[in-house]
């Protein structure tokens, strides 16, 4: 299970883009480090991160080992009705997680 | 005297391998991103507008830099921001990530925290709907690389 969190504003308005943050904790190997046997530190790194709104897919994202530690990802969305926004991630272990947010949207 | 040219020998060996060691781990060469870049564009010319990337003009540590990326798009269903990859052309591994969008997100922007391992141009290309693809280079500064150990500039 990976920790993250994702945000999104309080209320939004229909059809009006919002931003969504997501941050995910993760140490994001590059694979180019060596601990202090000097042994090379595998790579280990969140790959895929995907979010839906309402069932349907809005945003996706593949991240190489240039993204920083606990990698942050903004964008935006736009919602006609209310629903429910999840995130989930994935690291090259196979190891996932996932975080979501309720939009209200607030008429126009 | 072979005492001598054998310690003489041992240390100019030691001293090759210790600089060659260090002018590896110091300086990472530009790398070609053409040949990424035409594997999104599969041989298409990316336009070079459109693309607003924002980066600090100076980078006191590249392990996290602040990126956002703001492509002029309407995002519609006929008209829309596909795809944003950002490379890095000295970072040990270039791609350093991609971005999905569709008309759902209504509007084009992306921001990241991203990895670079020293002064370079960071290449944004923008994936549009209809294959067309727009380009944004964009140069920084980095006082103190991320990804080696004791990279510097």
């Amino acid at each position: 299970m990976i920790l993250g969190k994702v945000q999104v504003p309080a209320s939004v308005k229909a059809g009006e883009p919002f931003e969504v943050r997501v941050l995910i904790q993760h140490p994001m190997e590059t694979g180019f480090r060596r601990d202090l046997e000097g042994r090379a530190i595998p790579v280990h790194i969140v790959d895929k991160v995907w979010c839906t709104l309402a069932g349907k897919e809005v945003f996706r994202a593949e991240f190489g080992t240039g993204m920083s530690a606990n990698p942050y990802v903004a964008f935006f969305a736009t919602a006609s009705e209310g629903g429910e926004l999840v995130v989930q991630w994935s690291d090259d272990r196979g190891d996932e997680g996932r975080a979501s947010a309720l939009v209200d949207v607030s008429p126009a | 005297m072979r005492r001598r040219t054998f310690f003489a020998r041992i240390a100019a060996l030691a001293a090759a391998a210790s600089s060659a060691v260090r002018a590896q781990g110091r300086f990472q060469p530009p790398q070609d991103i053409a040949p990424l870049v035409n594997e999104i564009t599969h041989g298409a010319v990316p336009e070079k507008k459109d693309v607003e990337v924002e980066l600090p003009l100076l980078v006191e540590n590249g392990n996290t830099v602040p990126l956002r990326v703001r492509v002029a798009s309407p995002m519609t269903e006929a008209d829309h921001v596909k795809a944003i990859h950002v490379f890095a052309e000295r970072n040990p591994r270039p791609r350093v990530a991609s971005f999905h969008l569709g008309p759902a997100c209504g509007r084009a922007e992306v921001s990241a925290r991203i990895r670079l391992a020293g002064s370079q141009q960071v290449t944004v290309l923008a994936e549009l709907s209809g294959g067309r693809f727009r380009i944004g280079p964009r140069d920084v500064l980095v006082t103190s690389g991320a990804c080696l150990d004791d990279a510097s500039l």
